[in-house]
């Protein structure tokens, strides 16, 4: 028993040494299998941190938060994409007076600009909101104040800024009180935002600056344009009674008939954190099939170069049967280096993939989660296919003839 | 009366090429004792590879016996074979026959890394040095074939057949791809081992190689056609004990 247990150990020690031997065409061979278990490792990485945030962004935007965003309007039966916006305030207005279930409600809209501080200049997003903001983000003033409603009404051009933009035009502080220019408008900093951190699909969300919407409308956006509505139902419970209240509300102010196709679209905080979800297990889906069809391209890979290293070692063998390697020996030292071969394949793919993942985590600011199950079952994966794919090729070089393949040139 | 160690009866081996049968073999009697040193000559097509693959347990023959060592090795099974080549073989082949970028050392290790070998890695290391030692080739155990030559090569090789301790040892035109000088300086290490009681069997077609063993075996159309006892050609090698050149030194 023992003696069969050394001379198992002995045939690996083999394996090994015919593996050190050819390095680089070793190294090759096992390319396939490493992409493959570096995309197992790394769609499985993305799928972990997408559920991971999904409830941690639910939790930040406050489960009650719902976005109405104007659609397409339907005339004379046609359905057309005009230029204006089939939302407006008095929609918003509405939603505040007569939906019970909502607690707050606010236009929303958005643009971009150049940002000017005495020397100092940023690009960022602007949005135009409502003084109920603060309260649908769960989104507090740090430093000073948010704007007031007599701002809102008049349309002052005040801003609170998000922290990223606050520190960075105003690198020393003292950003509340100090005039801005945006679009060479000059803004007074009513405030500064808490910090919130990234967004989910990894934008900085305090990169951001927030004024009244009528101001932004007015001064930024040169048109009377609105953008979209976001509300947040008294309580989580209560979303899907709020949803239903405005989509009929909003039905009946833009006369549309039971049944026929809404000019708005309507998403509760769930429901966009699911759609982002859904996009982004997509992508891994798509990682996960890569990873697939790289690790059966791998093995067909190893099962081509272990039957080029049969033929190529056909005398090799033929010395290692004459001098009493029996079958099973040849079997196990080629079936050995076909396993070691996408073991090692697999090693150097969780590495790549665990350097990949974590490239994706600061390049474009996904959520990754490297879990160690991933590890092995990427490791349990690359030792089958070798198994698999190694079998043929050992089996081969197991039944040569000793006479031809000691003649063998 | 030495024991005999390779006993064949009415050996018998046919080829089947498509409708013709070729008789390689056909009825051959052959008895080594232990310690004898035999050359099989013939030309090509003889017979004597044949009957060397059947002797070195590479063949099964078609019918006849075969008496290795006291067992019937005639209708072994291809494992039952290997395991008595390793055990009872030692192979010298004309080309060497080592694996190439590999060390001396783990060539002549192979045969115990199949075998029945008991002893530690240690021990395995010991042994192989020691078969080493034993073909005069201190100092290259880390060398790969590649940078031996060729004479150095086939010292290896037969360090190699030593290790496992064999019944025999089966030299297949071990000096083929040699030249005349180190052909000799091999046939001197045959000539060696028999002194120290190894059983040698020698297949060639040269007769300037076969006289260096003391009984020559003629093969030719499968059947032996001569067995004679020769005055072995005694090889005077500078290691022997009778030149010693440190007795010159110490005289001047």
């Amino acid at each position: 028993m023992r003696n069969s247990f050394v001379r198992l150990g002995n045939i690996t020690v083999v394996g090994l040494k015919s593996i050190a031997r050819n390095k680089m065409r070793s190294l090759l061979t096992a390319l396939g299998i490493v992409i493959g278990v570096a995309c197992v490792i790394v769609s499985v990485a993305i799928g972990a941190g997408v559920a991971q945030s999904v409830s941690e962004m639910i939790n930040s935007l406050g489960s009650n938060y719902i976005m109405i965003m104007p659609g397409t309007s339907t005339q004379s039966g046609a359905r057309m994409f005009t230029g204006q916006s089939t939302l407006s305030e008095d929609d918003a207005e509405a939603i505040r007076r007569e939906v019970p279930a909502v607690a707050y409600v606010s236009p929303n809209l958005r643009t971009a600009a150049q940002v000017v501080a005495g020397e100092l200049n940023w690009s960022t997003s602007i949005q135009g909101v409502g003084i109920d903001w603060p309260n649908i983000r769960s989104w507090n003033v740090e430093d000073g104040s948010f704007f007031t409603e007599g701002d809102v009404r008049s349309g002052s051009k005040v801003a609170v800024l998000g922290k990223t933009v606050a520190d960075s035009l105003f690198p020393n502080g003292g950003a509340a009180g100090s005039i801005i220019r945006i679009k060479n408008v000059p803004f007074r900093v009513t405030g500064v935002l808490e910090k919130k951190g990234g967004s989910m699909m990894g934008s900085d969300q305090d990169d951001v600056i927030v004024a009244p919407y009528t101001t932004v409308m007015k001064r930024l956006m040169g048109q009377n344009r609105f953008g979209m509505i976001i509300a947040s139902a008294v309580s989580a419970e209560e979303v899907p009674n709020a949803m239903d209240q405005i989509d009929a509300l909003l039905r009946q102010r833009h006369r549309i008939p039971q049944g026929g196709d809404a000019d708005f679209m309507m998403r509760s905080q769930e429901e966009i954190a699911q759609a982002n979800a859904q996009q982004v297990g997509l992508m891994r889906n798509l990682l996960l099939g890569i990873a697939i069809v790289s690790l059966f391209v791998g093995g067909i890979g190893i099962m081509n170069i272990m039957l080029v290293s049969v033929t190529e070692r056909t005398r090799e063998i033929g010395i290692r049967m004459a001098i009493g390697a029996r079958g099973r020996h040849v079997l196990l030292q080629f079936l050995f280096e076909a396993v070691t071969l996408s073991v090692l394949g697999g090693l150097l793919g969780v590495l790549f993939g665990i350097g990949v993942a974590k490239l994706i985590e600061k390049a474009i600011k996904w959520p990754i989660v490297v879990s160690p199950e991933a590890i092995v079952v990427a490791f349990v994966v690359a030792a089958t296919i070798g198994i698999f794919f190694g079998f043929y090729p050992a089996r081969k070089a197991s039944k040569l003839d000793p006479i031809d393949a000691l003649r063998y040139e | 009366m030495a024991k005999p160690v390779i006993e064949i009866r009415e050996l018998v081996k046919v080829y089947h090429l498509g409708e013709v049968d070729v008789r390689a073999l056909d009825g051959v009697d052959l008895t080594v004792d232990e310690g004898e040193f035999v050359a099989i000559m013939g030309p090509s097509g003889s017979g004597k590879s044949t009957l060397m693959n059947i002797i070195g347990c590479l063949d099964r023959p078609t019918s006849g016996a075969y008496v290795l060592d006291g067992a019937d090795v005639s209708q072994l099974s291809r494992d039952e074979r290997a395991i008595i080549r390793n055990a009872k073989i030692g192979f010298v082949f004309q080309s060497f026959n080592l694996l190439a970028r590999t060390s001396s050392i783990e060539n002549v290790e192979l045969p115990l890394l199949y075998g029945d070998f008991a002893g530690s890695r240690a021990d395995r290391h010991q042994a192989a040095l020691d078969s080493l030692h034993r073909v005069g080739l201190q100092g290259r155990e880390a060398n790969h074939p590649s940078q031996l030559s060729g004479g150095q090569q086939q010292r290896v090789a037969i360090a190699r057949a030593l290790v496992t301790n064999p019944a025999i040892v089966l030299a297949d035109e071990p000096t083929g791809n040699l030249d005349s000088r180190t052909s000799i300086e091999i046939m001197g290490i045959f000539q060696d081992l028999n002194d120290d009681g190894k059983t040698i069997v020698l297949i060639t077609h040269e007769p300037d190689i076969a006289r260096h063993a003391k009984r020559i075996v003629h093969v030719r159309d499968g059947k032996i056609q001569e067995d004679e006892h020769n005055q072995q050609d005694r090889i005077e090698r500078p290691g022997a004990a009778g030149s010693q050149p440190a007795a010159r030194v110490s005289a001047g």
